[in-house]
């Protein structure tokens, strides 16, 4: 079952990486960051069967680090939208030339 | 180590196919509701498909943190800032890129899940077998496990990884300091 694991764990990394590069919505690309991590974690998850319980350990750090992002990252996009009453990336282009 | 023994093989491939396959189905799903609040519903399957795998690779530890700390705490963050902002209807405007945009990512994602799926399925998996697993799972099977299921995730946390478990307590105090300056409202417009 290792293989299939890590498998699938590639396909939903793959599927949050497209869907972070072809939303627009900030809110959605933030959750598709989060998909990545947990299929991050399913592969620590994975080869720990292998290796020990440390990948057990680390996937217990990127959670944390997972909620601390969500909490900033949220208060961020609370932020912005405030300002221009939109979360659709297109529209937030200040650093455009 | 790999499979239980309480499980018969057959059924728990089976319920390791579904729960793989339900993640993979709720995953497109996922990406490609024009809603933040159906995305986000969709985004908990997956997440509790993952936790039902966890439980089903010797992570049962993690598989109830999983439930409680991501389909529970992050998710309701996520769907309480949609709340708050009045996003729960589909975006009107183009949400997605253009055509050509899409192409591009789909390219993207192909050419990253190309070389993960050959490093998954091929030789350098049986590589990274190390060579005394049987005898390691064997000693782990007679010894005494401390703690259940617990114990040999919070033994190496507290003691291996101490230094990096209190920079975490630092990190998640910094995190929510950051929250709540960027979240409070400005009372003095300047």
């Amino acid at each position: 079952m290792l293989a299939e694991a890590l498998a699938l764990s590639a396909v939903l990394f793959a599927i949050g990486v497209i869907g972070v590069l072809t939303r627009r919505n900030a809110i959605i690309i933030f959750m598709c960051v989060e998909l990545m991590l947990n299929a991050v974690n399913l592969s620590f998850v994975a080869l720990s069967t292998l290796y020990g319980a440390s990948g057990q350990v680390f996937v217990v750090f990127t959670m944390t680090v997972a909620a601390a992002e969500a909490a900033v990252g949220l208060a961020i996009i609370i932020a912005i939208f405030r300002h221009v009453k939109t979360v659709n990336l297109q529209n937030i282009n200040l650093l455009k030339g | 180590m790999m499979q239980p023994n309480e499980f018969h093989p057959i059924a728990y491939s089976a319920a390791f196919y579904f729960f793989g396959l339900t993640a993979l189905a709720s995953a497109i799903a996922f990406v490609t509701r024009k809603s933040p609040v159906a995305a986000a519903m969709w985004l908990v399957n997956v997440m509790f498909c993952l936790a039902g795998l966890y439980v089903m690779l010797d992570a049962q530890f993690i598989g109830a943190i999983q439930v409680l700390v991501y389909a529970g705490a992050i998710m309701v963050v996520f769907l309480f800032v949609i709340m708050l902002l009045n996003l729960g209807h589909a975006s009107e405007l183009a949400d997605a890129r253009g055509r050509w945009g899409q192409v591009l990512a789909l390219l993207v994602g192909l050419a990253l899940v190309a070389p993960l799926l050959a490093l998954s399925k091929g030789d350098l998996l049986n590589r990274m077998i190390p060579p005394d697993l049987a005898a390691r799972a064997a000693a782990a099977a007679a010894a005494p496990t401390a703690g259940g299921v617990i114990g040999p995730v919070a033994e190496p946390l507290f003691k291996e990884y101490l230094l990096a478990f209190e920079l975490t307590s630092v990190l998640l105090l910094a995190a929510i300091v950051g929250a709540v300056v960027l979240g409070k409202r400005r009372t003095d417009a300047r």
